[in-house]
């Protein structure tokens, strides 16, 4: 299955795009998208620790199951206001 | 009253549009917050910032401090808008006001607001200073972090 994987600020940078379509096993999970990304842009991987992720624009946890058609965006820290 | 309650916008704010957007017959306080860009940070000069959002989860998450902070403070409505794009110094970045029937509630309302905005809300600040840039990083979003959000209340009602 298909999702779309949305970065931002850092993280956006690092990868160098905002938007990525991933082919991802059926049953994965925002963590399992999150480790095929860093598997393909290293530099990602030391803000495993300090990440937060959303799936269809909804706080979610990594260890939350995606779905086909999906959009999964990974969260660098915030630093609004 | 025109201002919808919570904002995610390029345009330059108004703390004006939203004091009365939260003002009512019912409401004896307004309390505001504005937030600016600052000439310097951490020792260097600042030029200008770009905030950058994950917009439809930005509204969602200011429309959430807006629901938390009704259930703490049951009379008290807050408006929050937050600025994206590039903000030169002086420019308002954020801007919050909460009405309420009285004066504690409001300027308590308004300080757990703008906290919360900072431990929750995906917005991002790139920092442009003479000689480089940077991208400021400060909370792990967990909206679900009961721990943060007792640390929010607790400097609000200090």
């Amino acid at each position: 299955m298909r999702v779309t994987v949305r970065l931002f600020a850092r993280l956006r940078e690092l990868a160098g795009a905002a938007e990525f379509v991933r082919e991802v096993p059926p049953g994965a999970t925002a963590a399992d998208v999150w480790k095929g990304l860093v598997r393909d842009h290293p530099a990602l991987a030391p803000y495993e620790a300090s990440l937060s992720c959303a799936v269809n624009a909804e706080y979610a946890r990594m260890t939350t199951s995606v779905a086909d058609g999906d959009e999964v965006a990974f969260l660098p820290p915030v630093s609004g206001g | 009253m025109g201002a919808p309650l919570t904002a995610v916008t390029t345009m330059p704010l108004s703390a004006e549009g939203l004091v009365a957007a939260v003002s009512s017959r019912g409401a004896g306080a307004v309390a505001s917050f504005v937030g600016l860009v600052r000439d310097r940070n951490q020792g260097r000069q600042v030029t200008h910032l770009v905030y950058e959002a994950y917009e439809p989860l930005a509204e969602k998450a200011l429309a959430r401090i807006c629901e938390e902070a009704a259930a703490r403070w049951p009379k008290t409505v807050l408006a929050i808008h937050h600025r994206v794009g590039r903000l030169d110094i002086g420019e308002a970045s954020v801007a919050i006001a909460a009405a309420s029937p009285h004066r504690a509630d409001a300027f308590a309302a308004c300080r757990y607001a703008i906290e919360r905005v900072k431990q929750i809300v995906p917005i991002w600040k790139h920092e442009f200073f003479d000689g480089g840039d940077v991208w400021i990083e400060g909370a792990t979003a967990d909206p679900d972090d009961e721990a943060a959000r007792e640390r929010a209340l607790a400097i609000a009602c200090a």
